[in-house]
């Protein structure tokens, strides 16, 4: 089953480069999701997945990611079956392929107990995703794509490097040196502190980058601003909550050596960081893309900053994972219909987008009240949760900070998403062929009821998942 | 044996820094690559088939594919020297000597398992993980920041010479191949980005800001 989750999407990334009608071959993908979501929900009913003697477990937090992965995943692709189909000049053979392999090592980023092996797929996934972002192949997506190789790889050569200290944190323990995650967890009172600190620095930093934490985000705007919006909504949602997965595991081996405060604190710092960084770069912003991919550096912010509060915040953070990616992914699609629409994506030039594309208008402007908190949406609920957290805790100073830049951002947003979406488009976008049309739009809607259902409501099973999710991460005295 | 190899790594960093020549960058990078070949052998006390296949596959992916995927991408775009570096060369000469002295450092204040002390393998590694991101952050053409990126992957590879055995050969063989595909994929963009920009200078890539 654990193996199934990801040799199934590989197999079809082969079929895909096999296919040779260039017509044909994206109906492959969406075929691809749903077999991937059906495999998901199939293995989230079993009591234990794993394979590969003990490399690949499915566990508390790493089933939540996959879930959501996997819903945004399928999708995104039943989006990219639309979206190709409007290139149909342009081969689309690699940018298939790499989307199937790239849920493959998602599904193996969430699975894999051996941090070696974790990182594998995680330098995987950005090669497999830079050929998607230069689908456009325009001058610009190159710029944005080699920033993020180049940003990337770094990254997650650091990330190689940090799990490497935390094996010799084992070595210096005395201990066999191992890097499968039961050991490490179920040893960690005997790894070697100073060894144990600098590793999980040197991770937090190199997966952070992954994950576009600011100081390490440049080169979120720049890919996000430039890539197709399903590929945005596959990093926004999908990438960067399996690099938090990986960071959430690094902190559960800190806790569990009684050591967890440091790690706590670092996450504190770098979330807000995160905040106020976003809240400058999103006032005034002009590209609409480019904000989004800030509203996405402000979120992992939120998210490292409630498992830094611990207790309640864990359980927020869990659930904001969830609204957060499936928000993201309302965002991102319903902005590339906007920008294709305009041929542009500053409000320079794109107004009136609820006259000219009346749906995906309506999905920005609802995608913007939902992300930045407003009831009944999803993240309204997680976001107070972390800030209730924050208060009952005793951290006034962090819960004025978060509530300001959350209040700032508001606006900030708020300025770009209202120019948009009012007014009278020009003449030029009103003359332009792009309509919305199924395939385009139904994946929006589906995520907006999804968020706003989470708002209202959280069914039975998607709770037990978060707080199974939380369970795992709580420290244990 | 394994320190004189180690202080050859070292020299090799400064090499790099202290050239302008991109085929003696290259060139140095892949005779590094050799070298860590070979230390993966010396780390290994008894001779078995696993580490000595590693390490043959890491002396040729990093001593002769990368170098000559590197090569041929120079030979397409048709330059040889970098020109006029964010900082030039003396300083970052002296840069990548402070570095190095700070690997030691650092290295000095974390424990050491008993049988690396003394030994260059942490402080080696550290150094030219820090070598690396110096000609990243300080060069302009696009082959002299893959380079960079080489020689920090090249440390990162020392570090791993202190836990041969807790890594799987799969790993082993996934992280050498994850690297080798990257740097294919980064050749293709310097062609590409030459081919769009007319220049490798990465400086060109500076339209996408605030």
């Amino acid at each position: 089953m654990a193996i199934a989750l990801i040799v199934v999407p590989l197999l079809l990334a082969l079929v895909a480069l096999a296919i040779p009608s260039n017509r044909l071959r994206p109906w492959l993908v969406p075929l691809g999701g749903a077999a991937h979501l059906a495999l998901v929900i199939y293995a989230l009913t079993e009591a234990r997945v794993s394979g590969l003697g003990g490399w690949l477990v499915l566990d508390g937090v790493a089933r939540l990611v996959l879930a959501l992965t996997s819903v945004l995943f399928f999708l995104s692709a039943v989006y990219a079956r639309g979206y190709l189909a409007l290139y149909p000049h342009r081969s689309n053979r690699v940018f298939c392929a790499c989307m199937l392999a790239f849920v493959a090592m998602l599904t193996l980023i969430a699975e894999a107990q051996h941090l070696g092996l974790m990182w594998v797929a995680m330098e995987t996934t950005t090669l497999t995703s830079a050929p998607m972002l230069y689908f456009q192949r325009t001058p610009l997506s190159l710029e944005a794509t080699w920033k993020y190789l180049l940003i990337g790889s770094v990254g997650i050569a650091l990330a190689l490097l940090g799990s490497l200290f935390l094996g010799y944190a084992a070595l210096r323990g005395g201990l066999d040196p191992s890097l499968l995650l039961d050991d490490l967890i179920r040893d960690a009172p005997r790894l070697s502190r100073p060894w144990l600190r600098s590793a999980f620095i040197i991770l937090f930093v190199g997966y952070g980058t992954k994950m576009g934490l600011a100081p390490m985000h440049s080169w979120k705007p720049d890919a996000y601003g430039e890539a197709p919006g399903l590929v945005g909504t596959l990093l926004a949602g999908g990438l960067t909550n399996c690099a938090f997965l990986a960071i959430l595991r690094f902190y559960k081996i800190c806790s569990a050596a009684g050591d967890p405060r440091f790690a706590e604190e670092l996450m504190i710092v770098t979330g807000l960081f995160s905040m106020g960084v976003a809240g400058v770069f999103m006032a005034r912003q002009k590209d609409f893309k480019r904000m989004l991919a800030y509203s996405s550096v402000e979120h992992m912010g939120i998210l490292v900053l409630g498992v830094g509060i611990g207790g309640a915040g864990i359980f927020g953070a869990m659930l904001h994972m969830l609204n957060n990616g499936l928000t993201k992914g309302v965002l991102f699609l319903s902005a590339a219909n906007i920008h294709r629409a305009y041929g542009s994506k500053t409000t320079d030039e794109v107004r009136g987008a609820l006259h000219r594309l009346p749906v995906s208008g309506a999905l920005l402007l609802a995608g913007f009240f939902a992300i930045t908190g407003s009831p009944p949406f999803g993240p309204f609920l997680s976001e107070f949760t972390i800030l209730n957290a924050a208060i009952s805790g005793a951290h006034y100073v962090i819960a004025t900070l978060f509530l300001l830049m959350l209040v700032v951002i508001f606006t900030g947003m708020g300025a770009t998403v209202l120019t948009v979406v009012q007014g009278k488009p020009s003449p030029k976008a009103e003359a332009t062929t792009f309509r919305d049309d199924f395939s385009t739009v139904a994946p929006g809607i589906v995520l907006i009821g999804l968020v706003l259902m989470l708002g209202i409501y959280i069914p039975g099973p998607v709770d037990g998942l978060i707080r199974d999710a939380a369970a795992a991460l709580e420290t244990k005295p | 044996m394994l320190d004189a190899l180690l202080v050859t790594v070292l020299l090799l960093n400064f090499f790099v820094l202290g050239t302008s020549r991109l085929r003696a960058v290259i060139n140095a990078t892949a005779l590094q690559g050799v070298l860590l070949g070979v230390l993966a052998i010396l780390v290994h006390h008894e001779f078995s088939a696993r580490p000595v296949l590693i390490a043959v596959g890491a002396a040729l992916i990093k001593g002769v594919a990368i170098p000559w995927l590197l090569l041929r991408a120079m030979r397409d775009v048709a330059i040889r020297r970098e020109v006029e570096p964010f900082i030039g060369y003396i300083p970052s000469l002296f840069a990548g000597a402070v570095a190095t002295g700070l690997a030691i450092v650092f290295a000095g204040t974390l424990p050491l398992a008993e049988q690396h002390v003394g030994s260059l393998l942490v402080p080696g590694s550290l150094a030219t993980v820090l070598t690396g991101f110096i000609v990243l952050t300080t060069r302009r053409k696009a082959i002299t920041q893959v380079a960079g990126y080489l020689i920090l992957e090249n440390g990162i590879f020392i570090m791993g010479l202190t836990l041969v055995e807790a890594i799987p050969f799969l790993v082993e063989v996934g992280v050498l191949l994850d690297l080798l595909v990257g740097i294919f994929i980064m050749g293709i963009m310097i062609y590409q980005i030459n081919r769009e920009f007319a220049s490798l200078d990465t400086d060109r890539l500076s339209h996408l800001r605030e």
